[in-house]
């Protein structure tokens, strides 16, 4: 499978600066090249269903994702793709549940809102705003019992501020110092609902402080930063210290899924927000620091491309699950259904 | 065989109106069966193709014998059976496939006028009635209703089998015990039924009539000018107006328009007037009108034209027969003033209407010269009292009184 | 299963359902208890009473009244490798659940093709009969039933209070559990060895030949002492313990009904789209020519549960109107 390796290469290269650096380069190259194409073959009606795509937000899922132990644990919401990528789901897997195949990494049960895969505890895939942070709690809570020297890694977005279980589980979090590290991606948009016509306070590190949780603000376009930040708060949950939760301020280019218009958005702000590309933002960077040539940036991308052509051609190719197999999976014990 | 009545367990085959090979569709008339009371149209209630006829014309067969084959269409017709056996062969089990048409089991399901409102048989009582060989409709129900339930099977079957051990069809109608002959004509089994049903309707239920004289000027009046922008053919005559009113009058009071069915009165939700016509042979049909007070009254003119005279062709159909909610019996043409007619059971009221007669009518203080007619109402006292009957009738003199508005 | 010779204890149904806890938190240690005033408090309906002192707080859990958080921490626990059971003070409350219930337990398990599933037990009080009104009286088991992904049982008996918790732990997928608020004070002999029973079929409390008498969880006692009633007037009642609400052992109910050729289903639920609705229809589904009346059901009237003691009563099924329902039937 092609999406393992990648994560092999990065920690073989996480000695130096240089290759940390391309190796999130690399990341949100891979995420960028697999969400365009995927709303390429949506229009092509080759994916169907929602479709949520975070172009723009890749700075989030490779600065978080990258530093998990394979034993961590990530809950992530129906924005998933780059965290699944980034996670270490293969790139085929995904693809193929995009297409709704068989050798999808939910068997074609899922779809883009619902990306699961037990072997790298990635726990999906929630489509129900804010509904992930109970059992992401409670996964952190097993580990607290079991003496488990664990974290679990919970993506949400802004959205979910407005959800009692958000409330309920901090506040449970901070209660019992369980091993979470809640992760808002504040896009400043829950669906087309502007932050600040939903809630009164739009400080949010402030209001996820109020609940006795490390808080912090970190800017979610730069992968350095999120990186840097992600890096303090583990260590602190690997040490015992409670949760902690980081507002990442980032933002979406595209709308919030195919069938929205972006009416609510102005068109200025996006481009304002566009000078502010994570990839852009990490390869100019790396240019001034003469670690990059426009020529390792095309390297970059073909090599994205050419893992996506072949997740395209794998997702093509592969079964559809026997129609025969539809109640499977309703209970562990097939009888039962 | 289909049941067009509770009280119907034979039939007469007259006429098919189809032949092997055709295709039908659910709602088309297929056969002419002349019942006890009327020749009236069968029809189809699957699609498919006739592939065979079963029962020859001018063959009396019980309910619930095949009369025909209906195979689904687009599937192999099998080679017709030409030994089928027309009358009473014993009742081919329908195989994978094929519909029998129409075929409903004996036990009859329908409330139809005059029919007992029970007849119902449970699902294990049909069961063990096929398995012991048991004919249902010998067997008397003894549960709400009349539902039969298994135990009527196992006593029925305990008192039946040393008298009738082999009966596969019922030739005989249940009628008056004292008149049976071995071959009767149609007529009279016909005057038989109606002798059971309206012996049932004067035995049990008590009577009451109310009465009044209505003006009808305006009526006539109206539509002599009306009239006049009408086709011969689409003329509307007084009758058809006093029907439409006593549709809305029934509307009103809908005490008057339903059944008694289990020392209970069950109000129909919608006026199905039924007609009361006399055809050939002396008998008498009333089928109804559906939603009569739906109608516009050309719309009403129209339908009792067909009505009466597809009844007197001998081709009325099935749901017509059965879903009279209030009768009217007009015998004006027959020349009397006044109608003091027998309600028909389960109904609940019988409206007489009596022949067009002017008469010496006071308005205002003067005397004149007035179409006027004799409108009588027969109530069941169970279910109404003579002051709803004398507010029907109240009701329909004012609705007579604006024909325009009919 | 046992050659000693049966002795019996005096229990409650409640104290059977505190050993089966004591039972499953001494024996397996991946199993906590988590839930509102389960701890200090004793639990609403003192059914986890003297387990903190026993377990400690680590393993009784007292949470915040946040339903929707502490069901879906015993969620991701159990994702997490552990066993939890998770208590919900009536079924009214669950409501606040619905979604962690609802969305994640009954769907992981489909929803990632087969990769995790949900070793939770959910335990929580039904029904009405104590005045509490309209908001911790109602039975929404039914609607539970409804949920692919859950299994759903409801204990009438002490035998089934000591014995089901068990089954329902090492089940591998989300298990709710349904105690009846009336009977908690049931009290009678249990066998001193009383241990675990199945969660898979329904049982017979009562052979008969005339009727079938559907019930479970607190319409049990009704239908048992409407059997009596009947069984003096000369109709012999069968009566079903439902015990599993999902999945529903047909293969008992239809035995029976194509013994009896009659049904009565009685369900304190609304009658509307109800459980008793459901196993009505099967038996009209898989035993229509063996009927030989319509099916009847006896359920609650179709009303919020109203405070004053006799009109609560009038609003639930009753011993007169099961019995009224049967003769209605048999007749």
């Amino acid at each position: 499978m092609s999406g393992r390796p990648l994560l092999a290469t990065r920690k073989e290269t996480t000695g130096t600066r240089n290759g940390r650096r391309l190796d999130l380069l690399r990341e949100m190259t891979r995420i960028r090249v697999f969400e365009e194409r995927c709303v390429e073959l949506y229009s092509a009606t080759k994916i169907r269903g929602f479709l949520h795509v975070a172009i723009g937000e890749e700075a989030v899922a490779a600065g978080v994702c990258g530093l998990l132990e394979d034993d961590d644990a990530v809950v992530s919401t129906y924005r998933e793709h780059g965290h699944a990528l980034a996670r270490g789901v293969p790139m085929d897997s995904v693809m193929a549940e995009m297409y709704g195949k068989v050798t999808g990494c939910s068997r074609g049960r899922g779809g883009s809102m619902h990306l699961f895969d037990a072997s790298r505890r990635f726990y999906g895939g929630n489509a129900i705003v804010g509904g992930g942070l109970p059992p992401a709690v409670g996964l952190a809570l097993a580990d607290r019992m079991r003496s488990r020297r664990r974290a679990t890694v919970c993506f949400f977005g802004d959205g979910a501020f407005a959800e009692g279980e958000f409330h309920e589980s901090l506040n449970l979090a901070a209660l019992w110092h369980l091993p979470v590290l809640f992760a808002c991606e504040n896009n400043l948009y829950a669906m087309g609902t502007a932050l600040a016509k939903s809630h009164a306070q739009t400080d949010l590190a402030l209001r996820a402080a109020s609940y006795g949780v490390a808080s912090w603000t970190v800017d979610g376009m730069d992968v350095l930063a999120v990186e840097e930040a992600t890096a303090r708060a583990l260590e602190r949950i690997r040490n015992g210290g409670g949760p902690v939760f980081l507002e990442l301020r980032t933002y979406r280019f595209r709308a919030h899924s195919m069938f929205d218009p972006d009416r609510y958005r102005d068109k200025a702000e996006v481009a304002a927000w566009r000078e502010r590309d994570p990839l852009e933002l990490l390869a100019r960077r790396m240019r001034e620091d003469g670690e990059l040539t426009d020529a390792d940036r095309e390297v970059l991308v073909a090599e994205a491309t050419a893992e996506v052509d072949a997740a395209v051609r794998f997702a093509e190719e592969s079964p559809l699950e026997d129609v025969d197999e539809l109640t499977r999976f309703v209970y562990s014990d097939p009888a039962e259904v | 065989m289909p049941s067009l009545g509770a009280d119907m367990d034979a039939g007469t085959l007259v006429e098919w109106l189809v032949r092997a090979g055709d295709t039908v569709h659910r709602g088309d008339p297929m056969a002419v069966v002349d019942t006890d009371k009327s020749a009236i149209e069968v029809e189809s209630f699957d699609d498919g193709v006739v592939e065979a006829l079963l029962v020859e014309p001018g063959t009396r067969v019980a309910v619930g014998t095949p009369l025909a084959r209906l195979v689904a269409v687009g599937m192999t017709v099998a080679a017709p059976e030409q030994s089928a056996a027309p009358a009473a062969a014993s009742r081919p089990a329908p195989s994978p496939g094929q519909v029998v048409v129409p075929a409903p089991s004996p036990g009859p399901v329908v409330v139809p006028v005059g029919g007992r409102p029970g007849g119902r048989v449970s699902p294990y009582a049909r069961r063990l009635a096929r398995e012991l060989g048991v004919d249902l409709d010998r067997v008397s129900g003894s549960g709400a209703d009349g539902a039969v339930h298994a135990e009527d099977v196992l006593a029925a079957r305990a008192t039946t089998t040393e008298q009738v051990p082999d009966s596969p069809a019922v030739e005989e109608p249940v009628a008056l015990e004292s008149s049976a002959p071995p071959a009767r004509s149609a007529r009279s089994a016909r005057r038989e039924t109606i002798a059971a049903l309206m012996s049932r309707a004067k035995r049990e239920i008590p009577h009451y009539y109310v009465a009044t004289t209505v003006d009808l000027h305006a009526l006539t009046e109206w539509l002599r000018r009306t009239n006049r922008e009408r086709s011969v053919a689409e003329r509307i005559v007084p009758a058809a107006a006093v029907l439409k009113a006593a549709a809305l009058a029934a509307r009103r009071h809908p005490g008057l328009n339903g059944f008694w069915v289990d020392d209970a009165f069950v109000p129909a939700p919608e006026v199905h007037l039924g007609v009361a016509v006399h055809v050939r042979d002396g008998a008498l049909v009333a089928p109804a009108i559906h939603r009569t007070a739906d109608l516009s009254l050309p719309e009403v003119m129209a339908a009792l034209r067909d009505l009466v005279s597809r009844a007197r062709a001998g081709r009325l159909r099935r749901a017509e027969m059965a879903d009279p909610t209030l009768t009217v019996t007009d015998l004006g043409d027959q020349g009397v003033e006044e109608v003091i007619g027998v309600i028909y059971p389960p109904q609940v009221a019988l409206l007489g209407v009596g022949r067009v007669v002017e008469r010496p009518w006071a308005v205002d203080g003067l005397l004149g010269v007035r179409p006027t007619v004799r409108l009588t109402l027969s109530g069941d006292h169970r279910a109404t009292d003579g002051a709803t009957g004398a507010r029907f009738l109240t009701t329909l003199d004012e609705l007579l009184q604006h024909p325009e508005e009919l | 299963m046992t050659t000693a010779p049966v002795t019996t204890t005096e229990t409650t149904y409640r104290e059977a359902l505190r050993e089966a806890l004591r039972e499953a938190l001494r024996e397996d240690d991946r199993v906590f208890l988590m839930g509102e005033d389960v701890g200090s408090y004793g639990g609403c309906f003192a059914v986890t009473l003297g387990l903190l002192e026993e377990f400690g707080p680590e393993r009784v859990r007292d949470t915040p009244l946040s339903e929707s958080t502490f069901v879906g921490a015993g969620i991701g626990a159990a994702l997490g490798g552990m066993r939890p059971i998770v208590e919900i003070m009536t079924v009214n409350f669950s409501m606040l659940a619905l979604d962690q219930i609802l969305n994640n337990a009954a769907t992981l398990l489909h929803m990632s093709g087969g990769q995790l599933n949900v070793p939770l037990v959910i335990r929580m009080t039904t029904g009405a009969g104590r005045q509490l009104a309209a908001q911790h009286s109602h039975s929404l088991e039914g609607w539970y039933a409804h949920i692919p992904g859950l299994k759903v049982i409801a204990p009438a008996t002490l035998e089934d209070a000591r014995g089901m918790l068990w089954t329902a732990l090492q089940d591998p997928d989300p298990v709710l559990l349904f105690e009846h608020g009336s009977l908690y004070n049931m009290s009678g002999a249990l066998a001193t060895g009383a241990g675990h029973v199945d969660i898979q079929r329904a049982a017979v409390r009562r052979p008969g030949r005339d009727l079938t008498l559907v019930s479970y969880g607190g319409s049990l006692s009704t239908s048992m002492t409407a059997a009596d009633e009947l069984s003096a007037g000369g109709i012999e009642v069968e009566v079903i313990d439902l015990r599993v609400l999902r999945p529903l052992d047909d293969a008992t109910i239809m035995e029976s009904v194509r013994r009896t050729h009659r049904a009565v289903v009685v369900d304190e639920g609304w009658r509307s789209g109800s459980l008793a609705a459901e196993v009505s229809a099967r038996i009209t589904e898989q035993c229509f020519f063996e009927l030989d009346a319509p099916v009847e059901r006896v359920c609650s009237a179709e009303v919020p549960m109203p405070y004053a003691k006799h009109l609560e009563e009038a609003a639930l099924p009753q011993v007169a109107t099961v019995v009224a329902a049967a003769r209605k039937v048999v007749s």
